[in-house]
């Protein structure tokens, strides 16, 4: 005998219970919108209690009626799969959809109907909303920390030039391909460097000599991050091999390294860069605090990239050094290519993963005196023209991090669409 | 007779504690095919990873053309660009089209230039009938494809002498014929070969001599008619017996 169940549809009822079903959900979504948005109770002739579930009782009876195996409608057949498989998880898309809704009213009317652009004082700032004056007013700091405001275009030029050289592997020539490696590991850094000493710290060629203590904001943060990035990867690729070499000092030595500089936390790597360091140097030696910084982040990353690696390195099935051997390859010739490209394949999520990391640990270079984007932000917080608007600091900085470290992810997705072969 | 271009003599071999060759005696003339059989675990791939030393040996001499494999043989790449090996799982490059896979090897130990490198590559997959494959990937192709392409691969370096290790025992009974009608032509042309294999019909077809082995000592050694005609001791004839 066929029970009947007027909450359960089938094949051929489909249509008509998909209708309801979306009415109600949409009924209940109206509400909660309605609630939100315009302060109107829609429900008001329900007891006190009920009003408040009235839109999820809907919302769940509509999701529940709408819930069927294979419908043959692929949108209806997308929703059931990913977002409505059981009452459990429609209630918990209700229930998020819902806490949407409820906060986007406030959030989107302090960030930007009540907020604040004009003016270029905090006088500007009346209204109740962000106070985004702040953020125009300071963004020059922000980007360029305390260097020179009439400077700011070397800066700028550097940049893009460092950039410009950065693409030059793209348009090499098929058979200059083979000194790709060599140009961005030795070659690249170099000039780099060369182009932000002469540019941004200038004193030489008619430029004014900026010290790097006046360097900041965002620009820090990129320069920072740009030398840590370009040096800690081939380092950590040598410390991995060396782990794994069969020689006991060289294998010893990379433990030795590896493990030190993991056990010890960042921001004491970076005080002992600044304090103790120049203490061991003779007195006429003079090493700039922001190399020293970059010396420091360098090897410390270097270590957690060395174990990325290494773990690609042991992914690899041991027929592949066989094969290697056995056509007569010796250890750098194998390595370099047929172990290495294969592993580095497998480690780009990884090692994506410790750059992130990276760029996210820039700002703790605020503790010995060098103020990038999030020091800046410190700075700017305490000035006592501007009190009380570390938040829309923050959110600026957030979504400037967000932005970098996003393109960083899709680029590394990019790389490992790319590097794909079946196996 | 012509000097053997392999000789071991009294040679033994260790993991840790357990010995896995014991005193192990052969020699190997030049042209020759050697089948090497024997139940899993006799020690049949270990005593050919002997020979271009992907396994070190600790007792004992081998001499591959000429030369004595020990720890002091500093130039070890040069003799086993001289050995080409097969291996049971083919061992390919995933990140290298078929081509390339062929051509490495040429190109950066022996100093080939490309050009030079393609054609013989390209020479040896058509001898293998995988000619038309060359620009794929190695995952794309059948396992047969795959261990013809190791063929090519190996002799590629153009060695004198080919290494088989279980070159069919991780293909299915189809693809097992075309390795096998690879193999056969290449002995056919001459090749010094040394094959650890289960395929007893390509034992009578092409071998010389075959070895029977058992707990890592050769236990029976002879020319491939008499061994199946009439093998002399009683575990050859069981194992035999089990396998044909």
């Amino acid at each position: 005998m066929q029970t009947i169940n007027f909450l359960k549809p089938s094949r051929d009822n489909i249509k008509n219970y998909s209708i309801i079903g979306s009415f109600l959900v949409l009924v209940s979504l109206i509400d909660v919108i309605s609630n939100a948005f315009f302060k109107i109770n829609l429900t008001f002739f329900l007891p006190g209690s009920l009003t408040t579930l009235f839109p999820l009782i809907t919302g769940l009876i509509g999701l529940n009626m709408m819930r069927i195996d294979y419908s043959g409608n692929k949108t209806l057949d997308s929703l059931n799969k990913n977002i409505n498989t059981n009452n459990f998880n429609a209630l918990l898309t209700l229930l998020i959809l819902f806490s949407i809704i409820k906060a986007l009213p406030q959030s989107l009317s302090w960030m930007i109907f009540d907020a604040t652009i004009s003016g270029d004082s905090k006088d500007a700032c009346t209204g109740t909303g962000a106070c985004w004056t702040y953020i125009k007013v300071w963004f020059r700091r922000f980007m360029y920390g305390m260097y020179p405001n009439e400077f700011h275009w070397r800066i700028n030029t550097a940049f893009i030039l460092v950039i410009a050289l950065g693409f030059v592997g793209y348009f090499m020539k098929e058979n200059l391909k083979k000194y790709l490696a060599l140009y961005y590991v030795i070659i690249y850094p170099v000039i780099a460097y060369l182009v932000i000493y002469y540019l941004i710290s200038g004193g030489s060629f008619g430029l004014q000599w900026v010290e790097t203590g006046a360097w900041g904001g965002l620009s820090l943060t990129f320069i920072v991050s740009f030398f840590c990035l370009i040096f800690c990867f081939p380092l950590g690729m040598i410390f991995a091999l060396g782990r794994r070499s069969n020689l006991p000092a060289i294998k010893y030595i990379s433990i030795c390294y590896i493990e030190f500089w993991r056990g010890v936390p960042l921001i004491t790597v970076l005080f002992m860069s600044s304090v103790m360091f120049p203490m061991f140097l003779p007195e006429d030696f003079f090493m700039d605090k922001l190399v020293r910084v970059i010396i420091a982040i360098t090897l410390f990353e270097a270590a957690y990239c060395a174990e990325v690696i290494r773990g690609g390195l042991q992914s690899l099935p041991r027929g592949q050094y066989d094969a290697a051997k056995s056509l007569g390859m010796g250890y750098w010739k194998m390595h370099i290519f047929v172990i290495l490209p294969q592993a580095l394949k497998l480690v780009i999520p990884g090692i994506a993963n410790t750059f992130l990391a990276l760029v996210k640990d820039t700002p703790l270079i605020f503790v010995v005196g060098l103020a990038e984007l999030a020091g800046m932000l410190a700075l700017a917080k305490t000035n006592p023209k501007w009190l009380g608007f570390a938040m829309e600091g923050y959110i600026f900085a957030s979504i400037i991090f967000w932005i970098i470290c996003y393109a960083m992810s899709k680029y590394s997705y990019n790389l490992e669409a790319k590097y794909k072969t079946e196996r | 007779m012509s000097d053997p271009i392999i000789k071991i003599q009294n040679m033994n071999k260790w993991f840790g504690d357990f010995q896995v060759l014991k005193n192990i005696n052969l020699e190997v003339e030049a042209n020759k095919k050697i089948v090497v059989c024997g139940p899993s675990g006799s020690g049949k791939s270990t005593l050919i990873r002997c020979i271009n030393r992907l396994e070190e040996h600790q007792e004992g001499d081998i001499i591959v053309d000429g030369n004595e494999l020990s720890e002091k043989t500093k130039d070890i790449e040069k003799i086993r660009a001289e050995v080409g090996m097969v291996f049971q799982q083919f061992n390919l490059f995933p990140h290298l089209s078929i081509l390339d896979n062929c051509t490495l090897a040429p190109i950066w130990v022996k100093k080939m230039p490309k050009k030079e490198a393609q054609e013989l590559a390209l020479d040896q997959l058509k001898k293998v009938q995988i000619d038309d494959q060359a620009n794929k990937f190695p995952g794309q192709l059948s396992g047969g494809q795959q261990q013809r392409c190791a063929i090519a691969r190996a002799l590629c370096m153009q060695p004198k002498i080919m290494l088989f290790d279980e070159p069919t025992s991780a293909l299915d009974p189809e693809m097992i014929k075309e390795v096998l009608d690879a193999m056969v032509s290449l002995a056919k042309g001459g090749m010094t070969m040394i094959v650890v294999t289960h395929e007893m019909g390509f034992a009578k077809e092409v071998a010389d001599e075959v070895i029977f082995m058992d707990e890592g000592m050769i236990i029976e050694k002879a020319e491939t008619k008499e061994f199946f005609a009439n093998p002399k001791s009683d575990r050859t004839k069981l194992f035999l017996s089990q396998i044909l």
